[in-house]
C-alpha cells in the first residue's frame, strides 16, 4: 500500500510541478524567453488569495477565481512594463530579468505587514478531509491538485488546436516579425501568454498553499519546475505536464527508498541524466540551426 | 582626444596600450600595493572582499561573457575551492599547494560539469549547471566525513613553511596577488588565440567550428579554466571568513555571482571588477539608507533583496552593457566633447526569431 | 611557426587527380531526398560552379563537404581522403574553407578578430603558451596579424580593420566572410552565393576577387551562384543540379543553353504561352 500512498503523492506533487513547467513553457513557446519568477508568480497567487480570504473575509470559492483573475492582469502588467523593452535581446539577459523581478516580487512581498514574514495557514473548504481509497489514504487536497490539473490541460489543449487565438500564439513564437505582417497583433499576444501564464502559476499556488502553507519562500518549488520542463522538452505542453509527473514521481519514490538527502537532488539528477541521454527531453524538438 | 599612432603590430597585442593608461593603472596597482597604510582595518577588508569576489567574477566571466555558456551554479566551484582549501590548510600544507589544488580539483569538477555543454545550448545548459549547483551543495553537506557537513568547517589561515599568513595585511597581499596573476591570466588569453575562440564560439558555434576550433575541446576547457579560477576565488573566500557551511554555495551565491557579471559589464575584463565593487558596496548602502526610510521599508528583512531585484532589473532594461558600458559612453562623451552623439551605443532593434525547427 | 600559406602547392605540373570528387552522393532528411546520387569532380585550380533553382540541394551540397551533415549514401573524397569520417572541426585542417549563404560572422567582434580567428588553424602555441602569453604566443600573434593583413590588402579592408562586424553594411560583411575564410589558407574555398544581395559595383569587385583567388592565389573555387552573368564570366566549368538531381556539366555557355536547364528555370515551352494575352 506504501506504493499506491507514494503514487498518488507523487503524482500530486508532481502536477504542481507540471503547472509550473507548464506556465514556462507557455511563455517560452510564445517568446522564447525562460521565466525564472514563475515560481513567484505562484506565490503571488498564494497571498492574493490568502490576502483575499483574511482581510476581505472572502470565502474561498469567491477568493480564489479573483485571485487567479488578479494574476492574469499582473501577468499582462509585467510583460508590458518590464519584458517588452527588452525583447530581441539575447536569452541571458532576459533570464537575468526575471530573476531580478523574482527578487523584487519576494522582497516586496516580506514586507507586507504581518502576514509577509509569516507562514500563514489557507482556509480552504477541503482542508483536511480525506478519502479511504481500499487502504490508500488519499487527501482531498491532492485530488483537488490532480482534477485542476487535468481539467487546465483539456482547456489549454483545445484553446490551442481550434481557437484563433493558440494559432496567433504559436505564429508569434515562431517568427515575430512574419508574424506581424500577417496582422498578428504580436505585442498584445505575448502579453496574453503571460496573463494566462501567470494565472496558471496562481491556480497552481492555491492549490499548493494547504500543503505547503503561504510564505514568501514558497517561490523556491519553482525551481523543481525547471527539472520538469527539461525533461519534457522545453518547447512543448504536453511534455511539461508529463515532465513535471516525472519528477514528482521520482521524488516521492526517492524519499522512501533512498537514503536521506536523495529526495532533494533526485529532481537534478533526473535532469542531467535526460540531457546525457535525450539532450531535447522527452517531447522537444530537434533544434539546429539551418546554414 | 588620443589618437596613437601605431608603427608596429606589437603595439596592438601589448596590454597597456598608451601612456595614458600607464599612469592611471600605475596609480591604481600602487594605491593598492600602498592599502595597509592608508586604509584602515574595515576597508582593507572590504577591499579584499572585493579581489575575492573580482577573481570569481572573472571566473563567471570567462564562462558566461566570453564564451557565451550561461551558468546558474558557479557557487558550486567557489564551495569546491573553499572546502579543498580549509581540509588542506587544517593538515598544514603551504598556501600555494593548497591554492593549486583547490584550482585543479575545482577544475576537475568543471569538466564534469561541462560535460551536458557539449551537447545543449542555451536555457539547457542554464538548468544543467543548476542542477550541478544544487548536486554539489547537498554533496558538501552530506560528505560530513571530509566536510563536517552542515555544521559548518572552521579554517585555519594559510600556511607558509611555517610562516602563518592570518594577519589582515599579509592575506591581503595574498588576494592581491592571486587578483593579479588571475588578471593577466585572463588578458593573455584574451589577446591570443585560445580567448578569440571562445568568442568565436559565443558568437556563431557554426562559423566556429568551419574556421577549424574543435567545440567540444574548447568548451570544456572554458569550463575547467572558469572552475579553477572561481575555485581559487574559493579558497580566498575561506580564508577570509574562517568559517565556511554550505548553505554559503547555494543558489543565493550563484545568483549573486551572475548578478556581479551583469551589473558589471558582460564582456568586458572591468565588468568583473566593478561589479565585485557594486556587490560589496550595496549592502552597506543599503544599511546606510535603511535609517532614512520609513520603518516599514527600512526594517523590513526583503529590503536587500528588493533593491538587488530592482538594480538587476533596471540594468537590464536601461543599461545592458553593464557599469563598464555606462563608463564607456560616459569616457567616450569626454573625449568627443561637444560632438557626441545620442544614438552612438544604440543597438540595433532585433525582432525575435525561434531557432526552433517544430 | 609560419604563417598561413597564401598560395597552393607549389608544383608546376598540372594535377591530373581532382581535389574533390563526389560519387553517388546522396542524403536524404526524413522523407525528403534533398541531393540524389549527385557526382562530380573539381579539378585543382578551376572555379567551378553549382547553379540550379532553390531548393535544388547546392547549398546542402556545401554542407555535405563541410561535414554539418552526413551523406546517406554515396562518398566525397578531398586529395584523395575520405570525408565522411571526418568530424566537422577538421575540415578547415584539412584546406577547405567556406562562407555561408546568410553570413556568419562573429557580430561582437572587430573584422581584424573575425580575420584573425580565421587563421586559427594555423596558431602554433597552445592553451598553456597562451595564459603565460610566452615568446611563442607573442611571435603567433604576430604571424596572424601578418596573415590577416595580407587578406585586408586583397581585399580592400582597411577601413574597416577595428569597426566590430555588427554595425558594418550588409556588402562590406560578405567581403568580411570572404576575408576570413581566405585567412585559413584554404586549397578548396567554398563559397555560397558570393553576389547574392550585392550590388552592381560590388558583385564587379567580387569577380575580379574570385578572379584573383584564383590565378595568383591559386585557390580552388567550388561556388553556388544565381548571377548568370558572374557564372560566364569567372566560371571554367558549371554543374546544374535540380530538385537533388544533377541535370548537365560543362561549360557556362553549354549549360546555360541546356534544354533541361532552361525548362528548371522558366518552365517549359507550353507553360509559356498560358502566359500570352489574350487577343480579344
Amino acid at each position: 500500500m506504501a506504493f499506491v500512498q507514494l503514487l498518488i503523492s507523487g503524482i500530486s506533487l508532481g502536477c504542481i510541478y507540471a503547472l509550473i513547467a507548464l506556465g514556462f513553457v507557455l511563455i517560452y513557446k510564445a517568446t522564447e524567453t525562460v521565466n525564472f519568477a514563475q515560481g513567484e508568480l505562484m506565490m503571488l497567487g498564494a497571498f492574493g488569495g490568502l490576502v483575499l480570504m483574511t482581510w476581505l473575509g472572502w470565502s474561498f470559492w469567491l477568493a480564489a477565481p479573483v485571485a487567479v483573475a488578479c494574476m492574469f492582469l499582473l501577468g499582462i502588467g509585467l510583460e508590458r512594463a518590464v519584458i517588452r523593452p527588452i525583447l530581441g535581446q539575447p536569452q541571458f539577459t532576459v533570464v537575468m530579468l526575471t530573476i531580478g523581478v523574482g527578487y523584487t516580487a519576494r522582497g516586496l512581498i516580506s514586507m507586507v505587514p504581518v502576514i509577509g514574514t509569516e507562514t500563514n495557514a489557507l482556509a480552504v473548504p477541503y482542508k483536511g478531509e480525506v478519502i479511504n481509497l481500499g487502504g490508500a489514504v488519499i487527501s482531498l487536497e491532492q485530488v483537488a491538485i490532480i482534477g485542476m490539473t487535468a481539467v487546465l490541460c483539456a482547456v489549454l489543449f483545445a484553446m490551442f488546436r481550434y481557437s484563433k487565438l493558440g494559432l496567433a500564439m504559436q505564429a508569434a513564437s515562431q517568427n515575430q516579425l512574419a508574424a506581424y505582417y500577417m496582422g498578428i497583433p504580436v505585442r498584445r499576444i505575448n502579453g496574453l501568454v503571460w496573463g494566462l501564464s501567470a494565472a496558471v502559476a496562481a491556480i497552481a499556488g492555491l492549490l499548493l498553499a494547504p500543503i505547503t502553507f503561504v510564505h514568501a519562500n514558497m517561490g523556491f518549488i519553482g525551481l523543481k519546475a525547471f527539472p520538469a520542463a527539461v525533461v519534457g522538452g522545453f518547447g512543448s505542453l504536453p511534455g511539461a505536464i508529463v515532465g513535471g509527473l516525472v519528477i514528482g514521481l521520482v521524488e516521492a519514490f526517492a524519499g522512501f527508498y533512498l537514503p536521506e538527502g536523495f529526495k532533494d537532488i533526485a529532481a537534478y539528477v533526473v535532469v542531467l541524466v535526460m540531457l546525457v541521454v535525450k539532450p531535447n527531453g522527452l517531447f522537444g524538438g530537434a533544434t539546429r540551426k539551418k546554414v | 582626444m588620443r589618437f596613437i599612432f601605431k608603427t608596429e603590430y606589437g603595439q596592438d597585442i601589448q596590454l597597456v596600450k598608451h601612456n595614458g593608461q600607464v599612469f592611471w593603472y600605475g596609480l591604481l596597482v600602487l594605491a593598492l600595493l600602498a592599502a595597509p597604510l592608508w586604509a584602515g582595518d574595515y576597508w582593507l577588508s572590504q577591499i579584499s572582499f572585493v579581489l575575492i569576489y573580482s577573481v570569481a567574477g572573472l571566473g563567471l566571466m570567462v564562462l558566461s561573457g566570453f564564451t557565451g555558456l550561461a551558468s546558474i551554479g558557479h557557487a558550486a566551484f567557489l564551495g569546491v575551492g573553499a572546502y579543498v582549501q580549509a581540509v588542506l590548510s587544517a593538515k598544514g600544507w603551504p598556501f600555494p599547494l593548497t591554492m593549486a589544488m583547490a584550482a585543479g580539483l575545482s577544475a576537475a569538477v568543471g569538466v564534469l560539469v561541462g560535460l551536458p555543454a557539449l551537447r545543449v545550448k542555451g536555457i539547457y545548459l542554464a538548468i544543467a549547471t543548476l542542477s550541478f549547483g544544487f548536486i554539489v551543495e547537498e554533496v558538501l553537506a552530506r560528505w560530513e566525513s571530509v566536510t563536517k557537513g552542515n555544521a559548518g568547517m572552521s579554517v585555519s589561515p594559510p600556511q607558509f613553511f611555517g610562516a602563518d599568513l592570518g594577519s589582515s595585511e599579509a592575506f591581503y597581499y595574498l588576494a592581491l596577488g592571486t587578483c593579479v596573476l588571475v588578471t593577466l591570466a585572463v588578458l593573455n588569453l584574451l589577446r591570443s588565440a585560445t580567448g578569440r575562440a571562445f568568442i568565436a564560439i559565443r558568437d556563431s558555434e557554426i562559423s566556429a567550428q568551419s574556421m577549424g576550433i574543435h567545440l567540444a575541446g574548447y568548451k570544456t576547457l572554458a569550463f575547467s579554466l572558469s572552475a579553477a579560477i572561481v575555485g581559487l576565488a574559493g579558497a580566498l573566500y575561506a580564508h577570509k571568513l574562517r568559517f565556511i557551511s554550505p548553505d554559503q554555495f547555494g543558489i543565493q551565491q550563484s545568483v549573486d555571482l551572475l548578478l556581479l557579471v551583469v551589473v558589471g559589464g558582460i564582456g568586458s575584463v572591468h565588468g568583473a571588477f566593478l561589479g565585485a565593487i557594486f556587490l560589496i558596496t550595496m549592502p552597506q548602502l543599503i544599511a546606510l539608507a535603511k535609517d532614512y526610510l520609513p520603518p516599514a521599508v527600512g526594517q523590513a528583512t526583503g529590503l536587500q533583496a528588493v533593491v538587488y531585484g530592482v538594480v538587476l532589473m533596471a540594468f537590464v532594461l536601461f543599461e545592458p552593457m553593464g557599469l563598464y558600458g555606462r563608463w564607456l559612453k560616459v569616457r567616450t562623451w569626454l573625449q568627443l566633447f561637444p560632438f557626441y552623439r545620442k544614438g552612438m551605443f544604440k543597438r540595433q532593434k532585433s525582432y525575435a526569431k525561434s531557432e526552433r525547427l517544430k | 611557426m609560419s604563417a598561413a600559406p597564401m598560395t597552393a602547392s607549389n608544383s608546376t605540373v598540372p594535377n591530373a587527380t581532382p581535389l574533390l570528387s563526389a560519387r553517388d552522393l546522396s542524403v536524404r532528411f526524413g522523407g525528403v531526398l534533398a541531393v540524389n546520387k549527385v557526382s562530380f569532380d573539381v579539378r585543382h585550380g578551376e572555379v567551378f560552379t553549382l547553379i540550379g533553382p532553390n531548393g535544388a540541394g547546392k547549398t546542402t551540397v556545401f554542407n555535405l563537404i563541410s561535414r554539418i551533415y552526413t551523406p546517406t549514401t554515396g562518398t566525397l573524397h578531398f586529395e584523395g581522403q575520405l570525408l565522411s569520417d571526418k568530424p566537422p572541426h577538421a575540415i578547415a585542417a584539412l584546406g577547405i574553407a567556406r562562407t555561408f549563404q546568410n553570413i556568419e560572422l562573429f557580430e561582437n567582434a572587430t573584422v581584424l578578430q573575425n580575420l584573425l580567428i580565421g587563421h586559427h588553424i594555423h596558431r602554433g602555441a597552445g592553451f598553456w603558451s597562451n595564459l603565460f602569453f610566452t615568446k611563442a604566443s607573442r611571435e603567433a600573434e604576430i604571424a596572424a596579424r601578418l596573415s590577416a593583413e595580407q587578406v585586408i590588402e586583397l581585399l580592400d579592408l582597411q577601413h574597416y580593420r577595428d569597426s566590430f562586424v555588427a554595425g558594418l553594411p550588409y556588402g562590406k560583411r560578405k567581403v568580411v566572410e570572404l576575408a576570413r575564410a581566405l585567412c585559413t589558407g584554404p586549397k578548396l574555398l567554398l563559397l555560397d552565393e558570393p553576389s547574392s544581395g550585392l550590388t552592381v559595383e560590388e558583385t564587379e569587385d567580387m569577380a575580379w576577387w574570385i578572379q584573383d583567388i584564383k590565378t595568383e592565389l591559386g585557390i580552388t573555387v567550388l561556388m553556388v551562384e544565381h548571377d548568370m552573368s558572374l557564372v560566364s564570366r569567372v566560371s571554367d566549368r558549371v554543374l546544374a543540379m535540380n530538385q537533388g538531381e544533377v541535370l548537365t556539366l560543362g561549360t557556362p555557355a553549354e549549360v546555360q543553353s541546356h534544354p533541361g536547364v532552361i525548362e528548371a528555370y522558366l518552365g517549359s515551352m507550353d507553360d509559356v504561352s498560358s502566359l500570352r494575352r489574350k487577343v480579344a
